[in-house]
């Protein structure tokens, strides 16, 4: 059983969708129409591209193009979520945590999932490799950003807080703790929330994916649980790693607080 | 009870400072705001990256880590901050002999710090301080929001503390008629550097 082949003509009505739906927006003076049109655009050449590449690196079968295409998008991952952070850490500071974080994070556990779990053979076959990887670099990612983000912002607004408890001879680790322990719940809060949720108010993705593909329920419902567990895991671990290293660099060896090595983007 | 000394403590462009509180002593600075007054307390406190050299009788504070220099050489910002909902729950636990001291009394523990005025603010917190037995108290503007009454209070707490353990005191204020009347010595930070006050 495999899924009904998707037609020219079945994708031109999909757009005629979109195109109704921005008509409306027109008519109504909505100003939405013209961003619709453009994101929808974006969405048809990137996956496009994607499809293609896809492609190619599945008749290849090549760890090398498997390793590239994980290169790109760890990178692209690390510099969106720095994209996302109101107070950066100076410098390439935020961008390497970050990129690190979610490399140690999501890396680590696609490997072990890959290799332990789903057992490929061989274990980087770009069919399992890329879209395990992709699912766990997209979460990470925004666990990171979000963790990060709020450990930078409470430090700048609450520096009174942390300096006085550092002038009462507390050190780095204890004046950040309690916020550090926030940011954490901020990141994860999301991943608990659609695990808490998953099969009674939203279907996820992967698993409706499989079922469209003509995957037996169960089956489909069994990888969605491994790859929940997984991002779960990987995220936090990702958010702790980059915890560590964000509050790490925001003191210095005689535990004062270094905001001058934070930068606040402007808006 | 040990002696501050300051060797050539310098921060941002200002002329290094080189001063000695001995123990039991105080020095009163004063100067205009913006004149570095509170940048040379918290560079004494290690709190800003600086140069120049503190030490603590001959122990270097580069010797010991920074929050164990910090708890010996307290500092008492203008506004001190709080972070829990109580003001107990910011102290080990004081006997009531410390509270009434400055005109507390023992259920003042469950106080909410929101109720608390500028002025009770910066009596706990001075209290708070104290809590930890620190060697030398570093006061910047520790009465600024206070009312006569309220400052009595703080000067005479200070001055108990000072005399039953021989703490070190330096002690910052626009008011120069305050340090006069508190301080052995007076010192103006002015062009970036700090003078004593001939008398």
């Amino acid at each position: 059983m495999t899924a009904i082949s998707l037609s020219t003509t079945d994708l031109a009505l999909a757009a005629l969708l979109i195109l109704a739906m921005a008509g409306c927006s027109v008519l109504l003076q909505l100003h939405v129409g013209r961003k619709i049109i453009i994101s929808a655009t974006r969405l048809i050449i990137q996956l496009t591209l994607v499809g293609m590449v896809l492609k190619a690196v599945f008749e290849q079968n090549h760890f090398i193009w498997v390793g590239f295409i994980a290169m790109v998008m760890l990178l692209v991952a690390g510099w969106e979520m720095r994209a996302r952070q109101k107070y950066k850490l100076a410098g390439w500071w935020g961008y390497g945590i970050g990129t690190l974080s979610i490399f140690i994070s999501s890396f680590a556990v696609s490997a072990y999932g890959l290799i332990c779990i789903i057992g490929a053979d061989p274990w980087y076959e770009p069919r399992y490799a890329i879209p395990v990887l992709g699912m766990l670099l997209g979460n990470t990612m925004n666990g990171i950003a979000l963790t990060v983000d709020r450990l930078t912002s409470a430090v700048w607004q609450q520096r009174s807080i942390i300096e006085q408890r550092l002038m009462l001879g507390q050190d780095s680790k204890t004046a950040i703790r309690a916020i550090a322990r926030d940011s954490l719940r901020n990141g994860m809060i999301p991943i608990i929330n659609a695990m808490a949720a998953a099969g009674i108010v939203s279907l996820p993705g992967m698993m409706t994916g499989q079922i469209l593909a003509g995957a037996p329920p169960v089956e489909a419902v069994k990888y969605q649980i491994v790859i929940w567990l997984m991002i779960a895991s990987g995220a936090g671990f990702g958010m702790m790693a980059a915890l560590h290293f964000t509050a790490k660099r925001l003191f210095d060896e005689r535990h004062r607080l270094r905001l001058d090595r934070i930068r606040a983007t402007p808006g | 009870m040990s002696t501050l000394r300051l060797d050539s403590i310098r921060f941002l462009d200002w002329e290094p400072v080189s001063l000695e509180v001995e123990a039991g002593g105080k020095i009163g600075i004063t100067g205009t705001s913006g004149s570095g007054k509170s940048l040379l307390l918290r560079a004494i406190a290690d709190l800003d990256p600086h140069e120049g050299e503190a030490y603590l009788d001959d122990r270097a504070r580069q010797s010991m880590p920074a929050p164990d220099w910090r708890r010996r050489v307290a500092l008492l910002p203008s506004e001190a901050a709080w972070w829990y909902e109580t003001v107990g729950e910011h102290f080990g636990g004081l006997d009531a002999s410390c509270w009434e001291a400055l005109g507390f009394g023992p259920e003042t523990a469950k106080w909410t710090i929101s109720r608390l005025s500028a002025g009770e603010r910066q009596r706990l917190a001075l209290l708070r301080m104290l809590e930890g037995q620190p060697e030398v108290l570093l006061l910047d503007e520790p009465t600024a929001n206070l009312d006569v009454d309220s400052t009595n209070r703080v000067e005479a707490l200070v001055s108990h503390y000072q005399t039953s353990t021989g703490a070190a005191v330096l002690w910052v204020s626009h008011d120069e008629s305050q340090l006069r009347r508190t301080s052995e010595k007076v010192m103006r930070m002015e062009g970036r550097r700090l003078e004593a006050i001939q008398v």
